[in-house]
């Protein structure tokens, strides 16, 4: 009789697949899952990105990274410090319920809650006012011209439903029993797919949002994704036919794609610019043959190490030709950005080994790098290339190459930036230049929280100032002048050598069309399945 | 019936002696398991740092601070062990930094996997195992005994990884029979959820469970023949065959009979390595099982699922263990004797 049960069950799961694939499931897989639904849990990009195709905010991304409206319909500057955000009319919740000014409020309340992430975000508002049902009040502490561009990712989540669910904090990673992580567990948004069912590290199921507010191109009904950690195993399930779309895949899988049937590899530039930093602040470098002075304070070395690297090589030798070789901190679609400023410096070995010689290193000294093997697109390779490349200057680099883990508990300002030499990444979260500035190119700060990924604690006065007064000035053509500024100094330093803009590395079976964004989000709404 | 010299008459040991002889391995399991426990806190230190893998970039440093210190990363290794002691012994394993769900409640969820997944391969490698190992015991010199002792060869130096690889990409890729990750699609019988019962699961299940039964194939192979090799040179064989005993009836009831002993002893073990070297099969098929959990555990620092896996599997061995002494003290009356 059990028996008889569990084949009647096997039969209702087998005529259940059967119905799926005749509506149109999409079926991607990542290399990991998501650490939580909670959407003020992580201040990550996936997770973000993920969680952007259930919750949304008042405004979002385009596929160009343009800002648009979302929840809100429209908003105005009102004042230096007052925004006046009308929200849309008839938005519903998953559950059903509306969307009004005070969800808004208590999304924006629960951002600061002590396990949110996204505290940085809800800061950004020093009040925030009911004005009617379907108008709120922002009120920032300073003036803010980017306002808007920071509520993208704040999302709003339903204020009936968190207080039903004992949901009203955000959920901390530290929280201890299950019920202060019921938000963490389910979700409920007003996006265009509905959460269905999720294992963790296994399987999420998103179904289509009938009542959602707006007229997206998608048509897909169904959604299954799976985290797929393995990169060869992730290819191979693509190539299969098992999976609509998978990424990331690894740069030297490209041909395989290609040369497959009914499978394609989608790249494009990524708005995340790699770059190399190095210790400017010690009297003596921590990992380097000269003792008593500290050879990167010199700029001459500084500046014979950037015309020491090739950029073209290393794009072409290990980025298959599919990077941008890059002369700031930021890419083309990063608000602020001037492609006037973007030119890389010039590789010229016989200069780099005359400012060397200039600088008292005529044969060169010995450096210690670190660098990631599992961060970013061939993170260890490119450093590879740069140990390489810095050799035929007479910079005898000895490369220390570790899981992201590791590296980052090594170099970051927890561990007093324990490096002198490194390798990194960077995205600003809020897409816009401000944020380099401050975490990236002023000085390192812990009243002010600046400079906090600035490792090898690069500094120069005018840019701190700079970065404050681009922080408030709300007239663009003058904030565009500041940062040409800012940028110019920093080139004019050599406080960093940018590398490149990395490539985005996905791939797609025939006959679906996707948005490729270049914050590497995948957004289910651009997704199209030919019949 | 014939028996050889190594079966012994079994005699029911006195109560207060294997009372006294298991109470005494109860204990020395406890101190294993804790010995276990320090020594992984000890190297968690070197793993890297969780809370860079738990905030985003934005998060402020003084943020990350308070959460290093209330998550109590800051106190010495021998406290965050103590501590977690103290909450284990109450059932208690924390929470996951990584999926933010109690350990105990992903490690119930992740077990039926491995344990299925374990369970059919070791069952493959005994079914194959067993006869190819004796047949090879039979027959040294045949084209067949040759040919599954060069693959046997293979399958103990081809790394788990490639076979894994291969094995996806002949029957995932190329000819498309079965899924090339995952479990398919489970069914909940209470809190286990099984594969067993749906074509999916059925499917999916093939290719991990070869994967991980070859390396453990080839040893019972070569267990078992080397086993048989020897009992067959012993005089009660050659005595057997004297009193004119079908070879039939001496190779099958005698000779494997006498080989069983040592290779079950050695088979009991595996089990315990099998649940626990399942880590790069389910990593390379995406299984979601407990040695998955455990290597995304460690590329992320996750350091509650670490240690309680470590603990669950030393707690594993440890039984595995306790059941074979016990084994040897019922058999083996030597034991007694001394004790």
């Amino acid at each position: 009789m059990k028996m008889r049960n569990l084949l009647a069950a096997s039969v209702c799961v087998l005529a259940l697949g059967s119905n799926v694939a005749t509506a149109e499931t999409f079926k991607w897989a990542f290399q990991g899952d998501v650490q939580s639904l909670d959407p003020h849990g992580l201040n990550e990009t996936f997770t973000l990105g993920y969680l952007g195709n259930v919750y949304e905010g008042l405004t979002a991304y385009d596929q160009d990274l343009q800002l648009q409206p979302a929840l809100a319909e429209s908003w105005e500057n009102t004042s230096p410090t007052t925004w006046v955000f009308k929200l849309r009319q008839g938005v519903k919740f998953h559950d059903g319920s509306d969307f009004t000014a005070d969800d808004v409020i208590f999304s924006w309340k629960r951002s600061l809650t002590d396990g949110s992430d996204m505290k940085g975000y809800g800061a950004k508002m020093a009040d925030i006012k009911k004005i009617d049902d379907h108008t709120v009040e922002l009120v920032t502490p300073a003036p803010n011209p980017i306002l808007p561009r920071e509520l993208v990712f704040l999302y709003m989540m339903d204020q009936g439903w968190s207080e039903k669910h004992g949901a009203s904090e955000a959920t901390s990673p530290k929280a201890a029993d299950s019920t202060a992580t019921y938000a963490a567990q389910n979700a409920n948004g007003t996006g265009p797919f509905i959460l269905t069912e999720r294992q963790p590290d296994v399987r999420s199921k998103f179904t289509r949002f009938d009542d959602y507010w707006q007229d997206i191109p998608t048509n897909v009904t169904e959604v299954e994704f799976t985290p797929v950690s393995q990169d060869a195993t992730r290819v191979a399930a693509l190539i299969s036919g098992e999976l609509d779309l998978v990424y990331p895949i690894p740069v030297q899988d490209w041909t395989r794609l290609e040369e497959a049937e009914g499978v394609r590899p989608l790249t494009g530039p990524e708005a995340r610019t790699i770059f190399l930093g190095m210790d400017q602040w010690r009297d003596e470098l921590l990992y380097s043959s000269v003792k008593g002075k500290n050879p990167l304070k010199d700029k001459r070395v500084r500046e014979a190490m950037a015309h020491a690297i090739d950029l073209n090589a290393i794009d072409e030798k290990i980025m298959r030709g599919a990077a941008v070789p890059a002369g700031i901190l930021i890419a083309p679609e990063i608000n602020g950005f001037d492609a006037a400023m973007n030119t890389p410096y010039d590789y010229n070995l016989e200069k780099s080994k005359q400012l060397l010689a200039e600088a008292g290193y005529p044969d060169g000294f010995e450096l210690g790098m670190d660098c990631p093997n599992n961060r970013y697109v061939n993170d260890e390779k490119i450093c590879q290339a740069v140990v390489g490349l810095l050799a035929r200057a007479g910079i005898k680099v000895d490369l220390n190459a570790q899981p992201k883990s590791k590296y980052f508990a090594k170099v970051s300002p927890q561990n007093d930036n324990d490096t002198s030499f490194y390798l990194l990444g960077w995205t600003p979260g809020t897409i816009d230049v401000h944020n380099v500035l401050f975490n990236l190119m002023s000085s390192f700060d812990t009243e002010v929280n600046s400079g906090q990924f600035n490792y090898g604690r690069y500094s120069n006065p005018r840019i701190d100032a700079i970065t404050q007064e681009v922080e408030k000035e709300t007239d663009i053509t003058k904030r565009q002048a500041l940062i040409a500024e800012a940028f110019s100094i920093l080139r004019e330093d050599v406080g960093y050598l940018p590398l490149h803009q990395q490539p985005l590395s996905w791939g797609v079976r025939e006959g679906v069309t996707v948005a490729q964004r270049a914050d590497n989000v995948l957004d289910l709404r651009s997704v199209v399945i030919e019949k | 019936m014939i028996g050889g010299p190594r079966r012994v008459a079994q005699e029911v040991p006195r109560g207060a002696e294997m009372f006294k002889f298991v109470s005494m391995r109860l204990f020395q399991s406890i101190i294993v398991m804790l010995v276990v426990g320090l020594i992984a806190f000890g190297l968690f230190r070197f793993v890297g740092d969780p809370v860079n893998n738990m905030v985003g970039q934005d998060t402020t440093l003084e943020e990350r601070e308070a959460l290093t210190e209330s998550l109590g990363l800051n106190d010495p290794f021998i406290v965050q062990y103590g501590r977690f002691v103290g909450k284990a012994v109450q059932g208690d394993f924390g929470m996951s930094y990584r999926l933010r769900q109690p350990v105990s409640d992903l490690i119930a969820e992740r077990f039926p996997a491995t344990l299925e997944l374990s369970l059919v391969s070791a069952f493959m490698a005994l079914l194959l195992g067993v006869p190819m190992g004796i047949y090879t015991a039979l027959k040294p010199k045949s084209l067949f005994s040759r040919g599954f002792m060069t693959l046997s060869l293979m399958g103990v130096s081809l790394p788990t990884f490639l076979i894994g690889i291969l094995l996806i990409l002949f029957f995932g890729v190329t000819l498309r029979w079965l899924p090339t990750f995952g479990r398919g699609e489970v069914i909940q019988l209470g809190w286990w959820s099984s594969g067993f019962f749906t074509a999916s699961g059925l499917k999916s299940l093939i290719m991990p469970a070869i994967t991980l039964a070859i390396f453990q194939m080839t040893l019972i192979v070569r267990l078992v023949r080397a086993e048989m090799l020897e009992v067959l040179r012993t005089d009660y064989i050659k005595f057997a065959h004297a009193r004119g005993l079908s070879p039939r009836l001496i190779n099958f009831s005698i000779a494997l009979r006498n080989t069983l002993v040592p290779v079950i002893t050695i088979i009991g073990l595996q089990v315990g390595s099998i649940i626990a070297f399942a880590i790069i099969t389910e990593s390379v098929f995406q299984w979601p099982g407990m040695g998955l959990l455990f290597i995304q555990a460690v590329s992320e620092v996750d350091i509650p699922v670490m240690a309680a896996y470590l603990l669950l599997i030393a707690f594993v061995f440890v039984v595995i263990n306790l059941i074979v002494d016990i084994l040897y003290f019922v058999v083996d009356p030597r034991l007694r004797v001394q004790s």
